[in-house]
């Protein structure tokens, strides 16, 4: 094989792998963007993103409607959500302690009742084919693209320019950057903050149902292996803008791509390396964004991490 | 060895006359010699259509045997943990043989067990046992390259582009061998056929497995197999993409109705059946027992809808002849690098030692284990 049809080989996987990979990190982060938005965070989203993978594959399984499914994970992660906006508005409760045993408590919950479901198999999302007009059997694969990708593109888009534009968005950031000014305003701040983390939850919860509904399509306990939490460092990196974290659940899709496509085309030396540049893409992230100056641009000021 | 001896009939005589004189007290718990409570610690889920599936069935078959109770105890990690279900299953349920299903279980935590209770029998599911540890812990394996070679003689009829895909978890020993052997059957039959390689890097990666599957797809391979401990995401995958596929472990013939050509299967039910047996009857438990087809202990998974004839006959062929003893690794073989392994007319006899440390891929096969 040649050194630029390996090339070519190696950028469509990671174009195909950025398309197929990046929804759920996509759904997560602006589920966990919102959260933030509002002043809170909620670390709980990758229990909610395994159980919202379990319910979706499970209802999927019972009614044979994939998309019902998607409803109810989103349903089930509003439900998670609303838990930590309840506990967190307790006096003298730390919002990443909920959010920590809320990871804890999803996830086990999902294994508990998605013991029955790891053997069924349940209907799974279309796709929809925009490859036609290629004659590349890649290309045309890679173009296959489920709608819940195209959703996610479009409520990024939808956040970034309603936070910014509409009353709504202003009460949330408004909570978010100051709760005594929120208060001064007559706004409920723990009113909203339940809510925008019950929407969060509700994101998080179809980002799951995509893993087990698409790709890779099936209900397994290892299915999430610390997607969720990536999605929270990936917020932190795409500086709490809805449109940077498409870019960046992108960025993530096709940086897990990379060590499979490298295989296949031989470079195979060093695929441990490759296989963890998610991992070190987070850790790079984390430490660049951290930088003295820059951190505190457009963190919420509430946020506890930013306190 | 005979020290064991001694203690194990010791053991079950003075429980036999116990039944005599203390048949109300907690000793009634062995009130014949068949009583026998097994316990299974099993890494992940007992339904994952793989490696924890695989000895799930066979202790649903041990449950039948009259006299014997099976704890089981799933998703227990690799550290500490362990040990400590290994523990309440004998302390608390009174467990008299537990079996350790997973590889990281051996090193430190069935030897140290072994050690704190000499009275009870551990077996670990790799071929890790030497003279050295505790009498009472033991090894138990299936040889699962000889069902790989089958299901590669089944391939190489199958594929028509010659390029064969693999998705496995680590380049450990007994990985390389299921590659190298899957390879020889496919080149047995097809001499133009090679085989490509993708490492995840982890047992289980359900998200990276299917990024494997699909590199592997669009480089061309038209028939895939794996060895990671769930293989269903790569045969799911196998499937919606429309080329055939091998399984792995247990069946996952329904996963793919239609490419699944067959699979490479344990049959631990074969050695729990038997060690239940041999305590039943106070018989020693061997400290390291391992075989293939000739001793019924891996098999294949029945054909599926991928299977043409000319693959049954010639996979049905070749599971006699390695039942027969005859051997897989026939030279000329070379490493990937070049290097000869076998000189024509040479060959390494199923057993031989040499392949339980196999470092390295035979030539033909793309992907590196570094």
């Amino acid at each position: 094989m040649t050194g630029d049809a390996g090339l070519t080989t190696v950028l469509l996987a990671m174009f195909a792998g950025a398309i197929r990979v990046s929804t759920p990190f996509l759904f997560v982060s602006l589920g966990e963007m919102l959260t933030e938005k509002s002043g809170r965070i909620n670390l709980g989203l990758e229990g909610t993103l395994v159980f919202g993978a379990m319910s979706g594959y499970a209802v999927s399984y019972h009614t044979g409607s994939p998309w019902f499914g998607v409803l109810v994970a989103g349903v089930c992660g509003s439900v998670f959500g609303a838990l930590h906006g309840f506990l967190c508005k307790l006096p003298k409760v730390n919002d990443i302690a909920i959010g920590i045993a809320l990871m804890l408590f999803g996830t086990g919950l999902a294994f508990f009742f998605g013991k029955a479901y790891i053997q069924p198999s349940a209907p799974r999302l279309p796709s929809l084919s925009f490859g036609a007009w290629s004659d590349h059997p890649g290309v045309r694969q890679a173009l296959e693209i489920n709608p819940l990708f195209l959703l996610g593109i479009a409520l990024a888009v939808f956040l970034w320019w309603s936070l910014k534009n509409t009353r709504y968005g202003l009460i949330i950031r408004t909570t978010g950057d100051s709760a005594p000014a929120a208060l001064a305003l007559g706004i409920d701040v723990n009113q909203v903050r339940l809510l925008s983390t019950m929407a969060g939850g509700f994101f998080a919860g179809i980002g799951g149902s995509f893993l087990s509904l698409y790709y890779p399509g099936s209900w397994t306990e290892g299915l999430s292996s610390g997607q969720g939490l990536m999605a929270v460092a990936l917020v932190i990196f795409a500086r709490w803008n809805p449109i940077y974290c498409f870019w960046a659940a992108l960025l993530f899709g096709a940086a897990g791509a990379l060590g499979p496509a490298l295989q296949s085309i031989g470079i195979s030396r060093g695929y441990h390396f490759f296989n963890a540049a998610p991992y070190i893409l987070t850790l790079f992230i984390m430490i660049v964004s951290t930088s003295r100056r820059r951190s505190l641009k457009g963190a919420p000021g509430e946020l506890s991490i930013t306190k | 060895m005979s020290r064991f001896e001694i203690s194990r009939r010791t053991l079950l005589q003075s429980s036999a006359a116990g039944l005599a004189a203390l048949s109300s007290t907690s000793l009634a718990r062995l009130a014949h010699a068949g009583d026998l409570t097994v316990g299974i610690v099993y890494v992940g889920p007992r339904d994952d259509f793989g490696w924890n599936q695989a000895h799930a069935v066979a202790a649903a078959a041990l449950k039948d045997v009259p006299g014997v109770t099976v704890v089981e105890e799933e998703n227990v990690p690799e550290t500490i943990a362990a040990q400590k279900s290994m523990e309440s299953m004998i302390n608390l349920d009174g467990a008299k043989l537990v079996f350790a299903t997973s590889f990281g279980y051996y090193k430190p935590f069935v030897l140290d067990v072994a050690a704190k209770y000499p009275d009870v029998e551990f077996r670990h599911a790799a071929p890790l046992w030497t003279d050295t540890d505790p009498k009472n812990a033991g090894s138990y394996f299936g040889y699962l390259d000889q069902a790989h070679f089958v299901d590669g003689i089944a391939a190489g009829l199958s594929t028509t582009s010659n390029k064969l895909g693999f998705v496995a978890a680590k380049p450990i020993g007994t990985v390389l061998r299921n590659i190298n052997s899957f390879l020889l059957g496919a080149r047995r039959v097809n001499p133009d056929a090679t085989l490509q390689v993708i490492f995840t890097g982890e047992w289980s990666m359900p998200v990276r497995e299917a990024e494997a599957a699909n590199a592997l797809v669009d480089a061309g391979c038209d028939v895939l197999t794996c060895h990671v401990d769930g293989p269903k995401v790569v045969i799911e995958t196998a499937e919606s993409r429309g080329i055939k596929c091998c399984g792995h472990n247990a069946s996952q013939a329904p996963l793919a109705p239609n490419g699944f050509i067959t699979g490479a299967e344990y049959k631990w039910e074969t050695i729990y059946k038997l060690f239940a047996a041999n305590l039943a009857e106070g018989q020693p438990l061997p400290n390291f027992t391992g075989g293939g087809f000739d001793v019924d202990f891996v098999r294949s998974t029945p054909y599926g809808a991928g299977a043409t004839e000319a693959a049954i006959t010639a996979a049905d062929a070749a599971r006699a002849e390695v039942k027969s003893g005859k051997p897989i690794f026939v030279g000329p073989i070379n490493k990937q690098d070049g290097t000869p392994l076998l000189a024509a007319g040479a060959s390494f006899d199923n057993y031989d030692p040499a392949l339980d440390q196999t470092d390295y891929l035979i030539e033909g096969v793309t992907g590196s284990i570094t």
